[in-house]
């Protein structure tokens, strides 16, 4: 297949930046989305020019590096599917793809395709564990988990903070992602002690970082890669406004 | 309830603000539909109605408290709902400054999509409206305590009015359509179980809502009120 | 022209065995007393005084996201590196299957001693006693942990943890998380981490790259580092060093490891003085998707847990062109049920991989160059439904169709093994400390544990076991000993480090060459899968071991890497890495040349039975071999650390 590439350029995270028109020759339709731009760097860097930097690693959709816009779409738009786990096959001879990094001001742009997600990390920081620190644990089996809960919150948990959420949301908004954090937690029991305050500082974090509002439109569950739900959201919701209500207290 | 003030201090919290305020003015938009269909009872019993709104609560409280009550919880509940609005629509757009070039939608509604310009359209609606049927300055020939002899005059002799009105009313079915289902999922109500139950409900009031106020406009249009 | 990559300081003599450096530092005393003896004997630094004390850790997957939270959990001031972008993608993240642990939560006969046992046999005898044990001691510890941050492992409908055999073991000993337990142990560790940081005992360094040690008066104190957006060269330094920077698989270029995955931090370490032990050691999966061509960058892995209900076959005639469901079952050859009849489809990792590559070998492989056999479940489906496969392996079926387009319910999947783990690594003693004293090794990147085969779903205990408990032990202990005085950042050895780190980064820029990184990258593997991969021949580590100098010459003066080096640039990122693949790959190759047995992951033609079984040659290597560098991969010296073995017996390991 022969395929034309318009790919945002931008040297640095100063720098402004233009889509470039590329041509793709010999592209297989069992290449991977990356495998593609593979392709393309080989060829710019026979032609002594630098290739396009973007985001991978892991390559089977587990690690959430790789993530970006192909015609309009985060991920490419295919359900449950990473960029990297995206195949040519997707697309026809011919076909003219547009790919441009995430957008939004919390994520800005570094090179290329690439951008900072590290909003994402200080969301964490700010709350998204159980302070369960090595050594104090009990054993495991002492406190059951209905079977239901713990697979709600393996649901939750398959996060792979890959951004597509925030990059398809028309707001840019992070909802999506710390819903999961805060619904994984809140649903186990190890997670109550800390849940109000863990809510509470998350969402404070994830405002400040820059992110947009929800308006409840679901593109991020659309777009997310592991199918998180937008019920989620409704958890998250439920948690901050009781957080909120109650002072953020557990205690009366 | 000192903890409630703090509510404004998320992007959640105002949300929240905006989803309660939304349901009180929900809440009115059905009274007033049903209202709205007391018409089909003639001139007397749709006069009568709209005099009781006025003095309901009466003598046991002084005249006009109940319909003033009313009043400014709706004005609160508007300007609390569009200064979130305004608020969290800056917000929103300073999240991405630099849009993207190509953009696709997978699953998002027009509704959804659409739910600020609905807002605003009825916004200018509503001002619109008062002076029409509760001011009377938009509409020659307006009678004070008359309101059927002044619909159904707009609506025959404005060749204007029913359009506007119907589009108004699309506006707000579009409106609630996203909006009653946001509402609940931003007051945290929405889960897996009840999704389908809010859909429904979302879906139910948009359409529902339209077709209760585009009635009368059309049927005063119809000739079938006179 | 002289292909010498850094100018050495280095200008020791070569000893031809040095026994202190070797020195496993094993507690006396039995071995299912050895870790509890052990941790009281250790000195502790008092809490008062941790702050005081910087500790490095590289790497932030299992082991070194574990040790660096637990450090600063008890008040070390931490400074941790990852080259990702975010902590919480290292690649532990992609393990699938799941954790051992000998709770014996289904009363089917497991126990601290079954692990241990089935852990050293596995690991074909190639691993050292005590450590085995007190892994399989810890991994008790380490589930409680993982609950306790909410991990949310599978569980029955009582709500009790739930647990299955995997691997061929014969005990229900694994816990899981559905396909992705690897991701969410990660995000455990990553949660504590971020805990730490948040309270401000470790400073995390993302999209920073290791890519030197710092050694002042024999001891680690220190790294050399690029970040790799603004490209700063910056030097860090502290009291003990961690490396847990996993494995080097992607030496094969093919592997199913991450893209970033690499071997510099090792090997600077390896090239200031830490030995290298038993590189030759690695696993191959055999339940890879196959290479569908060239353009392929990675290789996928899909669990292990599909041998459980799948069946491994290949036509009886050779370049059969016919569609598998149209094969009648009398002209199949199910070679594994066939070779292996009691533990059949299930055989372990490196003999099931090997039996694939044989019948591949006779011609017998289907799929693009035949290097495929077909992995069947439609007995399966026949004796348990449609719907029982997809609820068991739905999300492995989705991903095969997502990579190969093809309907794995409809048509056989077809697989191949790849390259995915690495046994070997840097020699550590039993506090997990390099011959570099002060620099310790913890999860992939050090050799202890596994011998030179590893079990399934013991990768992420060893990690979890290092980093949560062993580590944190030990270096406690290295600190309280020690009484470090603070460096001055401008001491010799830190000017010289950082010199030869920037001296090394102008010299790839400034070659200028015609060849890409990736091409080069891409020989490597190919020289690496063809002679040191799944079998190997005195003849063929002989031929490599004329290849890899000249590549190594080849990529000096030609390689092609653009831009500068003041910023992000990702082909410099590759370069620096690959450079040190095509080192590390020579002393693989001599490793394997050395090493004229078979055992575990290495499979030497010449050693095998008359049925084609790996045979061991216990009297003559039952050793650990520790490499010892000087100049070039070529001039290394080998020493050896004798294993003993006093609570299990050496034996063969038949699968049959």
């Amino acid at each position: 297949m022969k395929i034309t590439v318009n790919v945002w350029r931008q040297k640095g995270a100063q720098a402004s930046g233009r889509l470039v028109k590329y041509q793709v020759d010999h592209v297989s339709p069992d290449m991977s989305f990356l495998e593609m731009l593979d392709i393309l760097n080989q060829q710019l860097i026979a032609k002594n020019e630098e290739p396009v930097a973007f985001d991978h690693d892991c390559r089977e959709g587990i690690c959430g590096s790789c993530g970006v816009m192909i015609n309009g779409l985060a991920h490419g738009g295919r359900l449950a599917t990473t960029t990297c786990q995206l195949h040519m096959r997707s697309f026809k001879d011919g076909d003219v793809i547009t790919v441009e990094p995430w957008r939004a001001k919390a994520f800005p742009v570094l090179k290329d395709l690439i951008v900072d997600r590290g909003a994402f990390d200080r969301i964490i920081q700010s709350g998204g564990y159980i302070s369960a620190a090595t050594g104090s644990a009990p054993e495991a089996n002492s406190t059951p988990i209905p079977k239901e809960n713990a697979d709600l919150a393996f649901d939750a948990a398959q996060c792979i903070g890959c951004g597509a959420c925030v990059a398809a949301c028309p707001n840019a908004s992070a909802m999506l992602f710390t819903a999961a954090k805060v619904s994984h937690l809140g649903l186990l029991p190890q997670g109550q002690p800390e849940r109000k305050s863990r809510v509470f500082n998350m969402v404070a974090t994830m405002d400040a970082a820059g992110f947009g509002g929800c308006t409840n439109i679901g593109e991020c569950s659309a777009a997310c890669p592991k199918e998180i739900g937008l019920h989620f959201i409704g958890r998250l919701n439920r948690d901050l406004l009781s957080a909120t209500l109650s002072g953020g207290t557990t205690a009366d | 309830m000192a903890a409630a003030l703090t509510l404004n201090q998320s992007t959640i919290g105002k949300k929240a603000i905006m989803a309660v305020t939304g349901i009180v003015l929900y809440g009115f938009v059905i009274v007033h539909m049903i209202g709205n269909l007391k018409i089909f009872e003639g001139p007397k019993g749709f006069n009568e109605y709209s005099h009781f709104l006025r003095v309901v609560g009466e003598p046991a409280l002084p005249a006009g408290t109940i319909l003033w009550v009313i009043r400014i919880v709706l004005l609160v509940s508007v300007v609390l709902h569009v200064r979130a609005a305004i608020q969290l629509t800056l917000l929103d757009n300073a999240g991405r400054p630099i849009a993207y070039k190509k953009v696709q939608r997978k699953q998002a509604s027009f509704a959804s999509l659409t739910l600020r310009w609905g807002g605003m359209a009825i916004f200018f609606f509503v001002i619109f409206h008062l002076l029409h049927f509760t001011v009377g300055s938009a509409l020659p020939g307006y009678i004070e305590g008359e309101p059927y002899h002044n619909v159904v005059s707009a609506f025959s002799n404005q060749i204007w009015a029913a359009p506007v009105y119907l589009l108004a009313v699309a506006a707000l079915g579009t409106h609630l359509y996203h909006g009653v289902w946001s509402a609940m999922q931003t007051l945290g109500l929405n889960t897996r179980r009840t999704e389908k139950l809010f859909r429904g409900l979302a879906v139910a009031s948009g359409i529902g809502l339209f077709a209760g106020f585009a009635t009368v406009p059309i049927v005063v249009l119809l000739g079938i009120l006179q | 022209m002289t292909i010498e990559t850094k100018p050495q300081v280095d200008t020791r003599k070569p000893v031809e065995y040095t026994d202190a450096r070797l020195n496993a530092n094993v507690p006396a005393g039995p071995i299912e007393q050895k870790w509890s003896k052990h941790k009281f004997e250790m000195k502790l630094v008092n809490p008062a005084n941790r702050r005081k004390h910087t500790i490095i850790v590289v790497g932030t997957g299992l082991a070194g996201g574990a040790a660096a939270a637990t450090l600063g959990e008890q008040g070390y001031n931490v400074k941790a590196f990852c080259y990702q972008d975010s902590a919480r993608r290292a690649h532990s993240i992609a393990a699938q299957g799941g954790i051992n642990a000998a709770k014996n939560y289904r009363n089917d006969g497991d126990s601290v001693q079954r692990l241990f046992y089935d852990t050293i046999k596995g690991g074909d005898f190639r691993a050292r006693e005590a450590n085995v044990h007190r892994l399989a001691e810890l991994s008790v510890n380490i589930i409680d942990q993982c609950v306790s941050q909410g991990v949310p492992f599978a569980r029955e409908y009582a709500g009790y943890l739930d647990n299955r055999s995997f691997g061929g073991a014969q005990v229900s000993r694994t816990f899981y998380a559905r396909g992705q337990t690897g991701q969410q142990l990660l995000l455990g560790a990553y949660s504590a981490l971020s805990r730490q940081v948040a309270a401000g005992t470790v400073e995390l360094n993302e999209r920073t790259e290791m890519l030197d040690i710092i050694i002042i008066d024999g001891r680690a104190r220190g790294i050399v580092t690029r970040d790799m957006v603004t490209g700063e060269i910056e030097s860090h330094l502290g009291d003990a060093v961690i490396l847990a920077t996993g494995g080097y698989s992607n030496v094969y270029y093919l592997s199913t490891n991450a893209m970033g995955c690499n071997i510099t931090a090792a090997w600077r370490a390896h090239k200031r003085g830490a030995f290298f032990a038993n590189p030759c050691y690695t696993q191959i999966h055999p339940t890879c998707i196959p290479v569908s061509g060239d353009h392929q960058s990675k290789l996928t892995l899909m669990s292990e847990s599909l041998r459980n209900d799948g069946r491994v076959w290949v036509p009886k005639k050779a370049a059969d062109t016919r569609t598998p469901d149209t094969i009648p079952e009398d002209e199949r050859d199910y070679f594994l049920e066939r070779r292996y009849p009691s533990y059949g489809n299930l055989a372990p990792r490196d003999i099931a991989s090997r039996a694939a590559k044989i019948v591949c070998d006779e011609g017998l492989g289907v799929g693009p160059g035949g290097l495929g056999v077909y992995l069947d479940f439609s007995a399966a489906m026949k004796r348990l439904g449609e719907n029982t496969v997809r609820a068991r392996y739905g999300n492995l079926f989705d991903m095969y169709e997502r990579i190969t387009g093809e309907n794995p319910y409809k048509i056989p999947m077809r697989i191949y093994p790849a390259v995915h783990y690495t046994m070997g690594g840097l020699w550590v003693d039993y506090n997990l400390m390099s011959t570099i004293p002060g620099m310790f090794v913890g999860g992939e990147a050090n050799f202890s544990d596994h011998g030179a085969n590893r079990l399934g779903a013991s990768a992420l205990m060893q990690g979890l076991a290092d980093g949560y408990f062993v580590l944190p032990s030990t270096i406690g202990n290295y600190i309280a000993t020690g009484g470090y005085s603070t460096i001055d950042p401008s001491h010799p050895a830190v000017t010289e480090a950082v010199g030869a780190v920037k001296e090394r980064i102008q010299q790839f820029l400034s070659i200028n060459g015609t060849r890409s990184v990736d091409s080069f990258h891409r020989e490597l593997g190919n020289i690496m899968w063809e002679y040191c991969g799944m079998s190997r021949t005195e003849e063929g580590l002989k031929k490599a071991l004329t290849l890899l100098p000249a590549l190594r010459e080849q990529f000096w003066s030609d390689v092609r890497v653009l831009g500068s080096g003041t910023e992000l640039n990702q082909e410099l990122e590759k370069a620096g890495r690959v450079a040190d693949f095509i080192e590390l790959g020579e002393l693989m190759v001599r490793d394997a040349l050395e090493r004229a047995e078979s055992c575990g992951g290495h499979f030497r033609e010449e050693s095998q039975t008359e049925e084609g079984e790996a045979l061991r040659n216990d009297d003559e290597y039952c050793y650990v071999a520790a490499w010892e560098h000087f100049g070039t991969p070529s001039q290394a010296v080998l020493h050896r650390e004798q294993l003993q073995f006093e609570s299990i017996k050496l034996a063969t390991r038949s699968y049959k």
